[in-house]
């Protein structure tokens, strides 16, 4: 089956679920849905033999040939690791959101069609090797995080952090875009794939820096690095199967999807290296010292997420090091990416998990708040199980997963003092000391998320619910993640080999032909080396801070909100909002007649403006047809009746006087040849004025009371101006021709090739058909529009309950 | 709407038939003369309008139950079906075909796939007019 | 006859702008209306009126006798469209009043409370 078309499996899948909602509501949604992400894991898993050797697909669809855009599914290492943890992650969230959502209560079919939209949103970002195609989902990555954001709308923490989410990771895909376009510009190309193969040529380029700076912003926005993590822990009012899904496991690492894809092509710059691996890991020092500061549950994971795509970024920023020291993949240079995307496969599992039971514990105590928890292991003791799996291996412990990679990442950042090039024989020192500050926070909050939750003084009066231990159904994805997470930590060599390895190859493609290149051996003891004596360190020192920890909590209250990037957040928006508001009140006075105003008069201008700048007024007196009686009449009457329509006071007259109007240009129209538009108006005409008095009853009389002589001065000299302009319009329009009229061609050709004799019918069902349909279309949507307002409408009552 | 005006009422009906007639025929003429979809709907729906004038809605809604929503949409579904059906035949969107034929009665007859899309038009012509004077009729 | 019929444009333009610019619902309809005939007249005046035979082939015509057919069917759209609008208008309009209990364009502003 063609790639592309899986990835649009799931959008199709969501077609299917308000019809499956609402006919088979006594099963629950999510079981259905439930069977694609399955499906396509079972499907994707088995390209994994192939891809494993150093084999890649590719799958084509032409979408927009002019412009050169099309879908590309290229599914090689990286993406198609990046494809299981979407398919594999989003089988078990939606698993266990069948017995998070209650399927009375809640409306399943809005969360599961923009849940399977994101699904497939995911895997085209992952996928694609077109930019276009890549900016595109990701950009309905945003929207459908956006949408699972607000799920709960009526809630107004739910809006906000939507619109925030929005608005950051929005502004960040723009300015991404940006930098798709200037590379594209750079390489002639919107392919990834030859983007990378010509990486050499474009680092000359003048472009280049610009485009890795606006590539990066895209990255960081999405992944929560700093500054832009303020995003993440206010998305964290969607409901938690999506925290766990979208901002953890999935979207979140979009960014470091991007950062990896497009190493081999900015490695060579040192910015690159610099602002990956600086702000990599100052957003993980960062967050997790602010993580100890949050009482919310899910605040707590939010920030630690934050903190730990920092560290995975910061791996990535240290393995465009490789690129250049010669034989890299002899030295410990070559330990940074196999971290990175050990790294996040280990995160996906442990934090799934730690996800996951948040959600538990709000569900069946009614709170997440930390400090009015506690005590719930002996209640919850299965929960409490997978809960401190999870830390442990968050806080790099053994035997888990986290704590290979943990000093993996170490080992990373030690190998720096290999590297010499961009002032890093000075710096380099830096990486460890603020890694190793980072573990020690990671170590605290991680004990501070499970203790404080499950250990210390069961406290029933501060909770709405009696707390118990959640149904199996819930359980069953966090203890299959935990035993994963132990699981990997006795065979993390297999894990290299199937997922880690082929995911390396792809991103230094400058080290490794393929992935049995890759010489990694993962292994728990290496011995006495300096990681080993900086992780006793994290868990002495931590252990003795955490011990503490009531002691200096409180100093985080120090912390003014007054500087914080929430607030510069909410600053700028007020004054944006603000700002355009007071702008656009200036002229919206809410009083049509200003509008019309404004429109005419710049219309007037601009025509004016157009006609003298360019010469263009002038009459042609030669061409002109004569003048006869009749159309004097005709024309006589016409005048006559509209000044009847300016001056009349009763409602009657200037009806019967538009009316008079109407007929009068019909026989002026059969005058100048026109036999269908006599015809046509005739009959509009007398409909027309059929329909003004079969209203008549319900219109308003005709009052001029309140117009002064000033108002209607200013409106006589408007419609001066425009009529003067239409004159001269007209005019001028009649006296030259730039172009021959295409009315030549529809003359000859009538008869020959569209098998007609009445032209302006041809004209009208052939010629141009389309201009008909659209109107015939146009037609369609007055009468309903029409139907609208005088068949539905609500009583007094319901009206003002809607606005509320 | 009230009436009882017997003159009105015997006139239009013989009026209406002469203007159904009519506007049958300018709607078949009109690819070679004046007429066509639209005039031929309107003139169609101004039958139906006398026809409301001199009797009431109501009676007439009896007599001709008519979906006028439904008409349109009609009109607007073989508008388009016209439209794409060229696309079958692999051509572009809304090429239209003609041949001439010898039919028994009417002699030497063109047949065109523009007169579908006419019909197209006609029916949404006179669904939407129609649309519009009822609602507007019954509004109270 | 086409400075003429500029003229008569031009003056039905500026009645139906007056009209429209006016407070009282109901010279606003009118004026719509209006201007969509100034419309209409300025498309068959652009084509030229010079034309001695109606768009429809006969024998023993030649092209250049035929009037323009191009403006014709332009204008043919716009009256069925503009017939469409200001019925549209109409129930706007009616609707409006019944609702509000005023036709004065200036006590039409909708409110300021927007969130």
């Amino acid at each position: 089956m063609s790639l592309v078309f899986l990835i649009f499996i799931p959008i199709l899948a969501a077609l299917f679920i308000p019809l499956l909602f609402k006919r088979l509501g006594q099963i629950h949604t999510g079981w259905f849905v439930l069977l694609v992400p399955a499906a396509l894991f079972l499907y994707y898993a088995t390209r994994l033999p192939s891809v494993m050797e150093g084999g890649t697909y590719v799958s084509e669809l032409s979408w927009i040939p002019s412009l050169d855009i099309a879908f590309v599914a290229y599914l090689d290492g990286l993406s198609l690791l990046f494809t299981l943890l979407i398919t594999g992650i989003g089988a078990l969230v939606v698993l266990y959101s069948i017995f998070y959502l209650d399927k009375h209560r809640e409306q399943l079919h809005n969360f599961y069609v923009y849940l399977l939209i994101f699904m497939s949103a995911m895997l085209g970002v992952v996928q694609s090797d077109h930019l276009i195609t890549l900016y595109l989902f990701w950009e309905l990555t945003s929207i459908s995080s956006f949408l699972l954001i607000a799920y709960w709308y009526t809630r107004d923490r739910s809006r906000f952090g939507a619109l925030k989410s929005m608005m950051i990771t929005v502004f960040g895909g723009l300015m991404m875009l940006g930098g798709f376009v200037l590379l594209s510009i750079m390489g002639g190309t919107y392919s990834i794939r030859e983007l990378i193969a010509q990486a050499p040529e474009l680092a000359q380029h003048d472009f280049f820096i610009w485009a890795l700076v606006l590539v990066l912003l895209g990255a960081f926005t999405k992944s929560a690095q700093f500054p832009f993590y303020i995003w993440l822990p206010d998305a964290m009012e969607a409901p938690t199967p999506v925290s766990a899904y979208l901002h953890s496991a999935t979207m979140v690492k979009a960014g470091i999807y991007l950062v990896a894809r497009l190493t081999p092509v900015f490695a060579l710059s040192e910015v690159w290296m610099w602002l990956v691996a600086g702000v990599g890991l100052f957003t993980m020092v960062w967050a997790s010292f602010f993580a100890l500061k949050q009482t919310d549950l899910k605040g707590i994971l939010a920030f630690s997420t934050v903190s730990q795509l920092g560290l995975i970024m910061s791996l990535l920023g240290v393995a465009a090091a490789a690129y250049h020291v010669e034989g890299a993949a002899d030295t410990y240079l070559k330990y940074a990416a196999f971290a990175a995307i050990f790294h996040l496969i280990n995160h996906a599992t442990f934090k799934g998990s730690l996800f996951m039971i948040a959600g538990i514990v709000d569900h069946e105590t009614g709170t997440r708040d930390i400090r009015k928890l506690g005590g719930l292991m002996s209640l919850m003791p299965v929960s409490f199980t997978v809960a401190l799996i999870g830390s442990l291996s968050m806080a790099g412990l053994p035997p888990f997963n986290g704590f290979l990679s943990k000093e993996m990442f170490l080992t990373a950042m030690l190998s720096l003092q290999e590297f010499n090039m961009f002032s890093m024989d000075v710096w380099w020192v830096l990486f460890p000391i603020i890694a190793w500050v980072g573990s020690v926070f990671t170590f605290i909050y991680s004990l501070y998320f499970v203790f404080h939750t499950f250990a210390g003084k069961h406290q029933p009066e501060q909770l709405p619910k009696q707390a118990h231990e959640a149904p199996i159904g819930m359980l069953i994805s966090p203890v299959f993640l935990a035993a994963l997470v132990v699981m990997i930590f006795f065979i993390p060599n297999l894990i290299g080999d199937w997922l880690v390895k082929p995911a390396v190859a792809a991103i230094q493609p400058f080290l490794y032909d393929s992935p049995q290149n890759v010489d990694i051996h993962v292994s728990a003891w290496h011995g006495f080396n300096t990681e080993l004596f900086m992780t006793l360190g994290i868990f002495a020192i931590g252990g003795l801070m955490f011990w503490t920890l009531r002691k200096w909590q409180h100093l985080y209250d120090l912390y003014p909100d007054a500087i914080s990037l929430n607030r510069l957040y909410d600053e700028m928006m007020l004054l944006s909002g603000g700002g355009a508001n007071r702008f656009s009140r200036i002229y919206m006075t809410g009083f049509i007649r200003s509008y019309l105003v404004y429109m005419f008069s710049f219309m007037t201008f601009i025509v004016l403006l157009t006609l003298f700048l360019n010469e263009a007024f002038q009459i042609d007196f030669s061409n002109l047809a004569p003048i006869g009686v009749y159309e004097i009449v005709i024309l006589l009457a016409l005048v006559g009746a509209t000044l009847t329509i300016l001056g009349s006071k009763s409602r009657l007259t200037a009806i019967i006087a538009l009316g008079a109007v109407g007929y009068s240009i019909a026989l002026l129209f059969v005058i100048f040849r026109a036999p269908d538009l006599a015809l046509t108006q005739l009959v509009i005409e007398t409909i027309s004025v059929a329909l003004f008095l079969l209203a008549f009853y319900h219109l308003p009389q005709i009052s001029r009371k309140e117009e002064r002589m000033k108002f209607r001065f200013g409106n006589a000299l408007v419609a001066l101006a425009v009529g003067v302009t239409m004159t001269l319009v007209a005019l001028s329009a009649h006296s030259q021709k730039a172009l021959p009229s295409i009315s030549e061609f529809y003359k000859e050709t009538v008869y020959s090739e569209a098998g007609g004799g009445n032209i302006v019918n041809v004209i009208l069902v052939d010629y141009r058909g389309f201009d008909t349909l659209f109107e015939i279309a146009v037609l369609g949507i007055a009468g309903i529009g029409i139907i609208t307002m005088i068949r539905l409408r609500l009583t007094k009552k319901e009206g003002q309950h809607e606005n509320k | 709407m009230r009436t009882n005006d017997v003159m009105l009422q015997t006139a239009t009906k013989v009026v209406t038939f002469i203007i159904l007639m009519f506007a049958v025929h300018i709607f078949f003429a009109g690819h070679y003369t004046p007429g066509g979809g639209f005039v031929g709907g309107l003139l169609t729906a101004s039958a139906i309008v006398l026809l409301m004038l001199a009797f009431d809605i109501p009676t007439i809604k009896k007599i001709l139950p008519i979906n006028y929503v439904v008409l349109t949409a009609v009109g607007l579904l073989i508008a388009i079906a016209t439209a794409s059906a060229s696309i079958i035949f692999d051509v572009p969107f809304f090429t239209h075909a003609y041949d001439y034929f010898d039919l028994p009665l009417f002699g030497k007859t063109s047949l065109h796939s523009a007169l579908l899309f006419d019909i197209g038009v006609y029916l949404v012509v006179v669904g939407v007019t129609m649309t519009i004077i009822q609602t507007i009729g019954e509004d109270e | 006859m086409e400075i003429v019929m500029s003229v008569a444009i031009g003056l039905l333009f500026m009645a139906a702008v007056y009209l429209m610019l006016s407070k009282s619902l109901i010279r606003i309809i009118i004026g719509t209306g209006l201007l969509s005939h100034g419309a209409h007249l300025l498309l068959l005046t652009m084509g030229g009126l010079g034309g001695t035979a109606p768009p429809v082939v006969a024998d023993g015509v030649s092209a250049a006798e035929y009037a323009d057919p191009l403006p014709q069917a332009l204008i043919l759209t716009a009256i069925v469209i503009s017939f469409a609008v200001t019925s549209f208008f109409l129930v706007l309009a009616y609707r409006a009043y019944q609702e509000l209990g005023t036709d004065n364009m200036e006590l039409l502003r909708g409110t300021e409370d927007y969130e």
